[in-house]
């Protein structure tokens, strides 16, 4: 496959996924599994779970992935930028767009309603994140030290994130002995 | 100019750092882009959710979309060229260095008993980021070191709209409706009673 065709088909994935992470699954498995024959649906699931776990947004992860099976390091940095290009272009428009707006007092109001709704759908992510994630009392221990950390703490996410890596090293090396 | 190329430097170097940071997914860079607020003025609490909520409503990773509004309020075209860039790097340097023994990577036990940990401590990040985006949407002011609290009368009114929107975001019937229309129902409402 060129790098073109790669181009156009993660171009294609990018401005179609709505909402981020696991919404361009079956948009993966069409293009990807069913329509190029590129890789597996097994292959895509183990790239989905390797991509979930390593740092960095989902979908950029999965897209390197398959971009580097196809042609390697560039493959992985054309798919990437596929990807990216739309949400980019997009963005900017809105962002253009909304700079004069804001100066009207309807779309403060506007936007603090939707702020609500906001609120309302990152509970209900962070809720099936937690449940999934949190199953016992190591994990709900580390759960809340992250929390209050930041929450009442202001630490920085980043010392969160590598304490609680030197916590599971520790951990998962101290049960094997 | 000298200041426009060190502020270009700065939001590469901070999404480079959030995109090797954060971990999970999705809201998973909420928390980072929050401390860069709060690091250098470049966004405030209420303009973060409202990036949410373009984010959720437009095409692509939300990472992604955050990374470029903030790039282009900051930096212009440019800025959002770079903050984007920023945080996919990381990944893009990674994924390429595992892709090569990705089946010893997953099955490693190391690495598994790492997820383990890394993944409750994230989403205790998101769950912060989300409690203070909670509040500064309720139009709640704390600081829980000093135990102060203010509050108004349209809190309440907020806390209850928020509840009703919990409800449909949890409820079976209605959670698998898209984000979309619960951002398009807030905005009509926040419209309508001028909250």
């Amino acid at each position: 496959m060129s790098l073109w065709k790669l181009y156009v088909m993660f171009l294609k994935i990018g401005s179609l996924m709505i909402g981020g992470g696991y919404s361009m699954l079956p948009l993966l498995i069409r293009e990807l599994v069913e329509r190029h024959k590129i890789i597996t649906e097994d292959e895509l699931t183990d790239y989905m779970a390797v991509a979930q776990c390593t740092p960095g947004v989902i979908a950029i992860n999965t897209a390197t992935f398959v971009g580097y099976k196809v042609r390697r390091v560039p493959g992985a940095i054309i798919a990437t930028l596929g990807v990216i290009t739309v949400p980019m272009i997009l963005i900017v428009l809105i962002a253009a767009a909304l700079k004069p707006l804001m100066q009207y007092e309807i779309v403060g109001h506007i936007f603090a309603g939707i702020r609500l709704a906001v609120c309302a759908l990152i509970t209900a992510s962070v809720y099936k994140l937690f449940k999934k994630s949190v199953v016992n009392a190591t994990t709900f221990a580390l759960f809340i030290l992250a929390f209050l950390f930041v929450a009442v703490g202001g630490v920085s996410p980043v010392f969160v994130v590598l304490g609680a890596a030197i916590v599971g090293i520790l951990w998962g090396g101290l049960k094997k002995c | 100019m000298l200041n426009v190329l060190k502020t270009l430097a700065l939001l590469f170097f901070e999404f480079f750092k959030t995109g090797l940071f954060a971990v999970g997914g999705g809201l998973a860079t909420v928390p980072f882009i929050r401390d860069m607020g709060a690091a250098y003025g470049w966004i405030t609490e209420a303009e973060l959710a409202n990036i949410i909520a373009i984010a959720e409503s437009t095409p692509g990773p939300i990472g992604v979309n955050a990374a470029t509004y903030v790039g282009y309020t900051v930096g212009g075209i440019p800025g959002a060229i770079l903050a984007t860039v920023g945080l996919v790097t990381p990944s893009v340097i990674i994924i390429v260095l595992i892709a090569k023994a990705i089946k010893k990577y997953a099955d490693s036990y190391l690495v598994k008993s790492l997820f383990t940990s890394l993944r409750p401590a994230a989403i205790g990040l998101i769950t912060a980021a989300g409690f203070s985006l909670l509040l500064t949407a309720l139009g709640v002011k704390a600081d829980f070191l000093r135990f102060t609290f203010s509050a108004d009368w349209m809190t309440l009114l907020k806390l209850g709209i928020y509840a009703v929107f919990t409800f449909f975001a949890f409820w079976k019937k209605t959670s698998k409706i898209h984000p979309l229309f619960f951002i398009l129902t807030g905005g009509a409402i926040g419209a309508i009673l001028s909250l």
